[in-house]
């Protein structure tokens, strides 16, 4: 009768995999195997492997691993400082209220901030520089997308941080570990959980970012989102786009398969 | 279970009344009937005035709808459920409107005023005869610039001058390949619709040159940094360098000798018009010398209307940047459809050039 239940219960669901995430997959994966007249090719997949997609891809790899790296040096001790404030859901609730606002909307804002004449630049000025071309370099691009990813980053790491056991790091000081020491053989392998799940929320999404790459970075830096765009909306070559989305999720599916969680003990 | 089940009714009531909505508010919104006529058109690209005075005039009503890219007006149309009587795609958008057959001819006996058209602007290749279309405002490829922030021996009278060193890290182009690559073709001198790999690969070799100048490879967003003076050299469409041209006075604009492209936004009458002779009415309505005049006045564009422009200020018709002389009128090109496989190819050397930038 249980198992009945169950089984029952969990039909919504199955319908739900098989219709958005199975069906849409393998429609990836069939339409990358048509040329433009919808004949099955495998030259797309041959078209992949040139110098401009693998440098493409290298490049897009390049950026997510740099977006994902600052992301979690701002947001790893921004998490731990917060667990440790007195109203620390307040300041969380803070942090996160940014991420409510759209997404381009946002993006925009920051074209205003970086221009020769906003406000940065006018900060710039006040210490004595030439204003500077912020906008459309690399450092503008990473600083946004890192700006963007930050919430995500931060929520997984604090709730880890907030589940800990304190007793273990009264312990961990009794039995003369230093602070560092508490840290490195305590505290951070317990919210390893943490930080996997929140590289996986960033890394992926940064691989195929591409609306801030022609408005931040002026499309000096081209990611495979970029190319999937490209090749659905100006070429219309639905084959070469799905080719390079399966690439995308070959790629997704290795950093997941690098960031899981193994199921061993250690938990408290 | 129960919650489940609850849910799952809920979700699907609600999906229910959505569709219902949508398609009550689609067939309310654009019912066809005689005396109405839906114009679906870019924002801002016309004189409201104009449109109170045809419903004066005919008694026909017309509900406006705007849109802001030719892909998406495609769609809308494509997808049937709305009566638009009237649509204005740009020229390749006319041809892939054929091929799938969205649009429905004009009767030219309907259309008198077709005779005010200049003949240089009748009878081109994406729609010979004029068969679906009737030029509504057309302009050209080439470079917005502010002459005071930059060299002043720089005049872009030669495409080569976006290569000038002086330049460096300056330059912003508009994010079209057609665009790039045809301003790359041009300033070899070839043709912007060349289908031949070696002279594709010639123009790409030149434009990856060119990387060291180029800032940004954007769109829209070009034209408040013109306008704030954040950018200096940008290759883009006349009309939207006359917006810009407008807002900041500084600038200039040129189209260079060795040829550009020239575009048209077409009126067209789609498959979704439930009012065929509403729509005829109003092209003939807007082909008026007078009509044409006035919003030609309003929008700013180039009109392809002869009889307007001797009703126009002359200084503006005048005005060469916007309306070239034969010579160099000569030298412009429409884009052709280049079909899929040669616009893929296009696109894949335009990538190619962009991966170059840094």
């Amino acid at each position: 009768m249980r198992n009945k239940v169950s089984t029952g219960s969990l039909f919504p669901y199955f319908i739900w995999i098989v219709l958005f995430v199975i069906a849409p997959i393998a429609l990836i994966v069939y339409y990358s195997m048509l040329d433009l007249d919808g004949n099955f090719t495998l030259d797309n997949y041959k078209a992949f492997f040139t110098p401009v997609y693998l440098k493409m891809t290298l490049t897009s790899f390049w950026y997510a691993f740099l977006i994902t790296f600052f992301t979690l040096l701002i947001s790893y001790p921004t998490a731990f400082f917060l667990t440790k404030t007195k109203h620390k859901h307040l300041w969380l609730m803070l942090i996160i209220i940014p991420s409510w606002i759209n997404l381009l909307l946002k993006t925009y804002a920051f074209i205003g901030i970086f221009g020769l004449y906003g406000p940065l630049n006018a900060v710039v000025k006040v210490f004595g520089f030439e204003p500077q071309q912020i906008l459309f370099t690399d450092f503008s691009f990473i600083f946004v997308s890192v700006y963007i990813f930050i919430p995500f980053m931060i929520i997984p790491i604090f709730n880890a941080l907030d589940k800990l056991n304190p007793t273990l790091i009264y312990a961990a000081r009794d039995l003369g570990a230093s602070s560092f020491t508490t840290f490195r053989r305590v505290v951070f392998p317990l919210t390893i959980a943490g930080v996997k799940s929140g590289i996986q929320t960033t890394f992926i999404p940064a691989l195929s970012l591409f609306m801030i790459t022609r408005l931040i970075a002026g499309n000096q830096v081209i990611t495979l989102g970029t190319a999937i765009e490209q090749q659905f909306l100006v070429s219309q070559n639905w084959g070469m786009g799905s080719t390079i989305a399966v690439f995308l999720i070959i790629i997704m599916f290795i950093s997941m398969l690098l960031t899981s969680q193994k199921s061993k003990g250690g938990r408290v | 279970m129960k919650p489940l089940i609850q849910a799952t009714i809920a979700i699907l009531v609600i999906c229910g009344i959505l569709f219902f909505t949508a398609d009550r508010l689609e067939s309310a919104g654009s019912k066809g009937s005689t005396d109405t006529i839906t114009v679906y058109n870019w924002g801002e690209y016309i004189d409201p005035d104009l449109i109170k005075q045809f419903t004066e005039e005919t008694g026909i009503k017309v509900v406006y709808e705007t849109f802001d890219s030719n892909e998406a007006m495609m769609t809308k149309i494509q997808q049937g459920g709305s009566a638009y009587d009237i649509a204005v795609p740009s020229e390749y958008m006319v041809e892939m409107m054929k091929e799938k057959d969205l649009l429905i001819p004009l009767d030219h006996s309907k259309l008198p005023n077709l005779q005010n058209i200049d003949p240089y602007y009748l009878d081109l290749p994406f729609d010979p005869s004029n068969k679906y279309t009737v030029p509504y405002f057309w302009g050209t490829v080439g470079v917005v610039f502010n002459p005071n922030l930059i060299d002043d021996h720089l005049t872009f009278d030669s495409w080569d001058d976006l290569w000038d060193p002086a330049l460096s890290g300056k330059v912003f182009l508009v994010d079209g390949s057609r665009e790039v690559m045809g301003m790359g073709l041009n300033s070899l001198g070839e043709s912007l619709n060349s289908k031949d790999d070696a002279l594709l690969r010639k123009a790409t070799d030149k434009l990856i040159h060119l990387s060291p100048n180029i800032k940004a490879i954007i769109g829209d967003e070009i034209t408040p940094l013109m306008i704030n003076n954040e950018a200096s050299v940008a290759l883009t469409w006349s009309g939207q360098a006359a917006d810009m041209m407008w807002e900041n006075e500084e600038l200039d604009y040129a189209i260079p000798k060795e040829g550009s492209n020239l575009w048209f936004d077409n009126l067209v009458i789609p498959k979704t018009a439930a009012n065929v002779d509403g729509a005829h009415a109003f092209i003939n309505f807007m082909l008026d010398a007078e009509v044409a005049a006035q919003n030609a006045d309003y929008v700013g564009y180039a009109t392809p209307n002869a009889a307007a422009m001797q009703l126009m200020d002359p200084e503006v018709v005048a005005d060469e940047r916007f309306y070239p002389n034969e010579e160099l009128k000569n030298k412009l090109e429409v884009y052709e459809n280049l079909g899929l496989e040669w616009l893929g190819k296009y696109n894949e050397y335009f990538l190619e050039f962009k991966m170059s930038i840094r």
